[in-house]
């Protein structure tokens, strides 16, 4: 096992700013290899237009801006969560031309001319979406930070199965998949709930899809 | 109000509205992305910049030298706050490490800089810019090799680290059948899905911060005590927290550095922490060792109960209380326990949920297992043949409520236990299926919680407090006792949470804030329905129901007593010593069963149950959530969370949720929980107790048995993943 | 993430021209693995070109009788082909093995081909780590490493590669297809793509600099019954502690590649021939020279029993 002295040593020909001794080191971000460029005066920025929840949104945006943040930081929707910002919990999820995807790993400026749909998009507490609905009925919500990722690929989820798209449990890939509650679990793992809501929303998710419980 | 003696009948026994099933008052909100959690409170300051954390790169040492020249020359950089420039800053009671380091350094990521820029992403590409230069010190970041030197704590929060009873040693040797086993349990981390974030802004020398925090007076306090200023000058927002389970009942660095951050930008400063900084940046339930000796008569009576828990802490921290339960769950004359602490430079411990009885039945609950295997006596009936219906070590004291032998012999009825087959024998295809049980056990706390209610002309009730609601239902279960206690419909009520103006509650923490808030809201509508039985010129015998206010034959609508000026009632409910005279605990019994791939060995839970005693249930709905939620938990304790410990760098290496594995939804089959009818008059008026961290207690031990019966093979180290089980498994055909 | 400009192109002509005009370039598809990278600065690129409107999102039938996979191909879609459910059943399987269906959805065929290690100690900048940072060290070897690898490694690297889809690509003799700025097309065998670590682990895959994948191809279907058992602590969501690939015909002989066990999906052909004597026989082959830790030796025994499940699986 190296010790981390004996990290240092090695690491002392790529080390910024030289260490004056062995306990001594320099820990700048060692993620590049190449050596980080000045920064520009000001980050570049593109235009982007998309349409949000069937309304038209014209943005110009630091081009390092996650669709998740252009939603939230830029239009104040939300209602879409930020959980990790990598990809690892769903809570971001939303769907865009009919199909869910993680908001935090997609740049904002790659979605032109695209249709997204948040939350907000599907229903308001006056107005609620079924599935909305059905969350409530059955407490499929806890804290509540995962609950709009949730619903959104519930939504798509149940999209998914009547277009035929296989899962990891489905059994037979002739044919066509089925609502079942394995093949919910598996397609609704993406979307991580810490408080541990799964059962209920298996169950509101049954409840909006028609399923016998 | 004072509650020091048993409650006789009250309004809440009338269960019109209380403990009915009713969906949640803020699911509404919740469900179409309106609840407006900390970092998203854009209407609440103008010109809000972005602050970014930068971690340390090591666990322990010092900062040699710092240069923010490229950082501050990058873009849209406003400020940067270190510890250099961030003037003097106490550490808060609740804190171990500092939340903002440097030059000192306690724990990897500890916080080091905040840089504000007008952007998220402006800031986040400065942090990296930010260059430091570091001397790395010695620590010692291995539990097992720390435990020769880990010494007797001091007591905390009223838990002393020891306990004897009897003889133990003696009543040990002498024992026919006897246990000694040692378990493992790893470091946890919450992971709740909400980061630490705040929004803070300051109006001269007053701070607001809208932040995520379970606790707003204690973190108030600890606020003016680390920026040293009155507390009167500090409020706190929080209505919305997603998610704490103990991760937020402190003040982290978010809220600390965005305050720093927002005096030096002279402008509002929203800080969320980095998924990836969160794990070693803020606090985890702490790894366990644990010894347990259980000596028995041949007939399964126990004479001998010893527990032994060491876990480790930054200096001036505290022990995992990992034996607490021990001391009470089950009979027998001879017993000790001794809890010791070692001095680990890993991030820093701290409670999350149930702290001391998940991990603590963890490793006793397979341990009664392991003696029931030994005795040829059922698991379920080892654990009845022990019951106590009186606090073992002072056997004078009773337990106000204990029903730990109906819980244990419902579910067995309920969950087939019967069926249960020998280690290793029962099989469905390819899978090995065994079936476990387990003791839950929580001690019940109570708090002092105060609120205010206000009733409008309308005839809505108003409850403000400034306790909070993570997830538990607490919007729901305040606005169900205002409405009974008040004859209103639900929809009469609205409920204000989570702001330090309000009066200051029990706080979200040790399943203590059902019982407590709600009977903070009981004392607040006590008054309340004094001054208007006053105000009507009503007898004080005056019924509330329907709306409106009944005395003899005089019907008067509620809202009328508000007709010139709206009626306000404040009151606080405090505690006499009822939970010294009586031991005020909750109770159940968790049955689980799982499926072992026989080839890859492979878990997977197919049925889970939970047969709960916790008082009275102020809502059934949520408090299932609540159940259900903690034995998802319980089951990733036992299955897969475990912060792997880097022992030569010091510090958690899976740390972001891709590397800690909680439980997904393939994970969790359907969950079936029961109440049994209870309600407690020695806990307060609403005669309730907590149910939110006994759902979690037991659980993993229930899956660990269960892998047992379906395997043959004991693994006394959490969590139970296939690489332990795989030179056990049976031989392939 | 460092800031970078931006362009959108329509045709991989533009893709490999604007990468070769552009110093600090990279190609974004999927965006799933990059922007995950880029948002901790292990990847710095300084401009990103958009290919993932190229019209490279078809999946046709080969002269030969196979199926060309066109690089934008999403994740989902592959697997969704009634062609590849029907005569590739173990990409499919792999394929829906993998991420979650959020991920899949925009997930590449080419980007899963590319995508890096989870390595944690590759994902925490501030340690060593020869692949982020050649020569910083490696930080697995001696740290925690219970996922890494036990076969090809070196004593500068222990990653896996975590591709699912990679591994059903390498049992069915995919092939690569490229373009450079030169507009030269090649075709690379799926044994030949990746690179062992040895002293170089930040080199992983034989793609020069600016070369563009555009297509994956399958040779004509091979019939058999297709098992993918992905093994993992918890049943979705996560990457491979180990995963077996194999297609079994009638006659009990097959192919078998395997993922979570080295820098590369992993097959060896030799050992395949053992496959109508049983599991332990293939195993032996495949994990042949096989170097482990205290964490990661259960690894040998899980790919032979896991092996073993899936030969009795295929007979049924």
């Amino acid at each position: 096992m190296q010790t981390p002295e004996e990290f240092e040593l090695s690491r002392r020909g790529v080390l910024v700013g030289g260490a004056a001794s062995v306990a001594t080191v320099t820990l700048v971000p060692i993620g590049t290899a190449t050596a980080a460029t000045p920064p520009a005066k000001s980050p570049p920025t593109a235009k982007v237009a998309f349409e949000v929840n069937g309304t038209k949104r014209e943005l110009e945006l630091d081009t390092r801006t996650s669709l998740l943040d252009a939603l939230r930081e830029h239009l104040h929707l939300t209602g879409t969560k930020k959980g990790c910002d990598h990809g690892q919990c769903g809570a971001c999820t939303v769907i865009v031309d009919g199909r869910r995807i993680n908001s935090c790993l997609t740049l904002a400026v790659m979605h032109e001319g695209e249709k997204i749909t948040t939350i907000e998009g599907l229903g308001t507490p006056d107005k609620m979406h079924a599935m909305q609905d059905a969350f409530v009925t059955h407490d499929g919500y806890q804290c509540g930070y995962c609950t709009p990722g949730q619903i959104c690929s519930a939504v798509a989820v149940l999209d998914e199965i009547r277009a035929g798209v296989p899962s990891h449990v489905t059994a037979d890939l002739a044919a066509a998949p089925t609502v079942t509650k394995v093949e919910l679990r598996e397609r609704m793992s993406g979307n991580i709930c810490r408080c541990g809501a799964y059962s209920n929303i298996i169950d509101a998710i049954t409840d909006v899809a028609g399923v016998k419980a | 109000m004072k509650f020091d003696t048993p409650a006789t009948s009250n309004p809440i026994d009338q269960m019109k509205i209380v403990g009915k099933p009713t969906n949640r008052i803020d699911g509404p909100l919740k469900t179409t992305g309106t609840a407006p959690y900390a970092y998203e409170r854009h209407d609440v300051a103008a010109n809000q910049a972005y602050g970014y954390v930068v971690g340390s790169a090591i666990a322990k040492g010092r900062i040699a030298s710092m240069n923010l020249d490229e950082a501050r020359a990058a873009p849209g950089v406003i400020a940067i706050v270190t510890a250099d420039n961030a003037g003097k800053l106490a550490k808060g009671n609740f804190n171990t490490a500092k939340l903002l380091g440097g030059p000192d350094i306690e724990h990897y990521h500890q916080a080091i800089a905040l840089v504000v820029a007008d952007s998220f992403e402006q800031a986040r590409a400065a942090a990296s810019l930010v260059r430091v230069e570091y001397a790395r010190g010695k620590g010692a970041y291995d539990l097992a090799a720390a435990i020769d030197t880990a010494i007797k704590p001091q007591a905390s929060f009223g838990t002393e680290p020891d306990s004897a009873v009897g003889n133990f040693a003696a009543a040990f040797a002498a024992a026919p059948v006897q246990l000694d086993a040692r378990y493992t349990t790893p470091d946890h981390s919450h992971a709740m899905m909400e980061p630490h974030a705040t929004i803070a802004a300051w109006e001269g020398d007053k701070l607001t911060v809208w932040t995520s925090n379970q606790m707003i007076a204690w973190s108030v306090g600890d606020m003016a005590k680390t920026l040293g200023i009155p507390k009167e000058n500090i409020r706190f927002d929080s209505p919305y927290i997603g998610g704490g389970f103990g991760g937020k009942l402190f003040n982290r660095a978010d809220v600390l550095l965005a305050a720093l951050g927002a005096k030096a930008a002279k402008r509002p400063v929203k800080v969320a922490l980095p998924r990836p900084l969160m794990i070693n940046n803020t606090t985890h339930r702490p790894a366990t060792i644990q010894r347990i000796r259980l000596g028995a008569t041949a007939d399964g009576k126990l004479t001998a109960i010893g527990h032994e828990s060491w876990s480790g802490d930054l200096p001036g921290g505290g022990p995992e209380t990992a034996v607490a339960q021990t001391r009470l769950l089950y009979a027998g004359e001879n017993r000790m326990t001794a809890m010791r602490l070692a001095v680990l430079d890993l991030p820093e411990g701290n409670a999350m949920r149930a702290p001391g009885e998940a991990p603590g039945l963890m490793a006793l609950e397979i341990a009664v297992d392991e003696l029931a295997e030994k005795l040829g006596i059922d698991p379920v009936a080892l654990r009845v043949l022990n019951d106590t219906q009186v606090d073992p070590e002072k056997p004078s004291r009773s337990f106000s409520q204990r029903q730990l032998n109906k819980c244990l012999e419902t579910g067995a009825d309920k969950f087939g236990w019967s069926k249960r087959a020998k280690p290793g024998v029962a099989r469905d295809g390819r899978w090995l299926v065994g079936m476990g049980v387990a003791a839950a056990f929580r001690n019940n706390l109570n708090a002092p919680s105060a609120a205010r209610v206000r009733l409008a002309k309308s005839g809505v009730v108003t409850v403000e407090t400034d306790m909070t609601d993570i997830g538990t239902g607490t919007y729901t279960i305040i606005a169900q006792t205002a409405a009974e206690m008040m004859g209103v419909p639900l929809d009469k009520v609205v409920v204000k949470l989570g702001d330090s103006a309000f009066p200051v509650s029990a706080g979200s923490g040790g399943q203590w804030g059902a019982n407590s808030s709600t009977a903070g809201v009981y004392a607040a509508c006590v008054k309340l329905r004094e001054a208007v039985v006053q105000k009507l010129g009503l007898a004080s015998d005056a019924v509330f129901a329907d709306g409106k206010v009944k005395a003899g034959r005089r019907s008067v609508a509620l809202g009328d007593a508000a007709a010139d000026g709206e009626l306000v009632a404040e009151d606080r409910m405090e505690y006499g010593d009822l939970a010294e005279k009586s031991q005020q605990s909750t109770f159940g019994a968790h049955f689980v069963e799982v499926g072992v791939d026989a080839m890859t060995g492979e878990i997977r839970v197919r049925r889970m149950l939970a047969v709960c005693a916790a008082g009275r249930i102020l809502n059934p709905k949520a408090a299932r959530s609540q159940v259900i939620g903690a034995m998802t938990m319980g089951a990733g304790a036992a299955l897969m969370e475990e912060l792997a410990v880097d022992k030569r760098f010091g510090f958690f290496v899976n740390h972001d949720l891709a590397g800690y594995e909680v439980p997904v939804h393939a994970d969790i089959p359907h969950q079936d929980v029961i109440f049994l009818d209870e309600a407690d008059p020695t806990t307060s008026p609403m005669k309730a107790k907590g149910v939110g961290e006994l759902g979690i207690c037991g659980v993993a031990a229930a899956v660990a048995n269960a892998v047992y019966n379906a395997t043959g093979v004991r693994v006394r180290n959490y969590p139970i993943t296939l690489d332990k089980l795989l030179g056990k498994l049976p031989d392939m055909v | 993430m460092k800031s970078f400009t931006y362009e959108r192109v329509d045709s991989a002509a533009a893709a490999t021209a604007a990468f070769a005009r552009t110093p600090g370039a990279r190609f974004i598809a999927g965006g799933t693995n990059l922007l995950d990278l880029m948002k901790l600065e292990i990847e710095t690129p300084s401009h990103l070109v958009d290919v993932s409107r190229l019209a490279l999102d078809k999946i046709e039938a080969t002269a030969e009788g196979g199926l060309r996979i066109g690089a934008m191909v999403r994740n989902t879609d592959l697997a969704s082909d009634a062609r590849v459910r029907r005569d590739y059943g173990l990409l499919t399987r792999a394929l829906v093995a993998g991420a979650s269906g959020q991920l899949r959805n925009k997930a590449t065929t080419a980007g899963n081909l590319l995508q890096r290690t989870r390595c944690p100690y590759f994902y925490d900048t501030n340690q060593p780590c020869n692949k982020r940072q050649p020569g910083s060290g490696c930080a697995a070897i001696g740290g925690f490493n219970r996922l890494h690898a036990v076969v090809g490694a070196s004593d500068a690297c222990i990653a896996t590669h975590p591709s699912d889809m990679a591994v059903a690509m390498r049992a069915l003799d995919a092939t690569i297809e490229t373009v450079d700025a030169a507009g030269k097309v090649r075709a690379i065998p799926i044994a030949d793509f990746y690179r062992a670590p040895g002293k170089t682990p930040h080199l992983e895959t034989v793609l020069a600099p600016g070369e563009l994948i555009t297509a994956v191809t399958l040779p004509k279907p091979v019939g058999g019954t297709h098992i993918y058992h992905k093994v993992r602590d918890r049943a979705s969501y996560a990457f491979a502690l180990i995963a077996v690939g194999a297609i079994v015909q009638r006659d009990g002989t097959g192919r078998v590649a395997l993922g979570g066990v080295g820098y590369k999906p992993w097959r060896v052909e030799a050992a395949e021939a053992a496959l109508p004597r049983g599991a332990k026989a293939v195993a032996d082959g495949l994990l042949a020279g096989a170097k482990t830790t205290h964490e990661n030796a259960y690894k040998l025994p899980l790919v032979e029993r896991t092996l073993a499940g899936v030969v009795a699986q295929a007979k049924g």
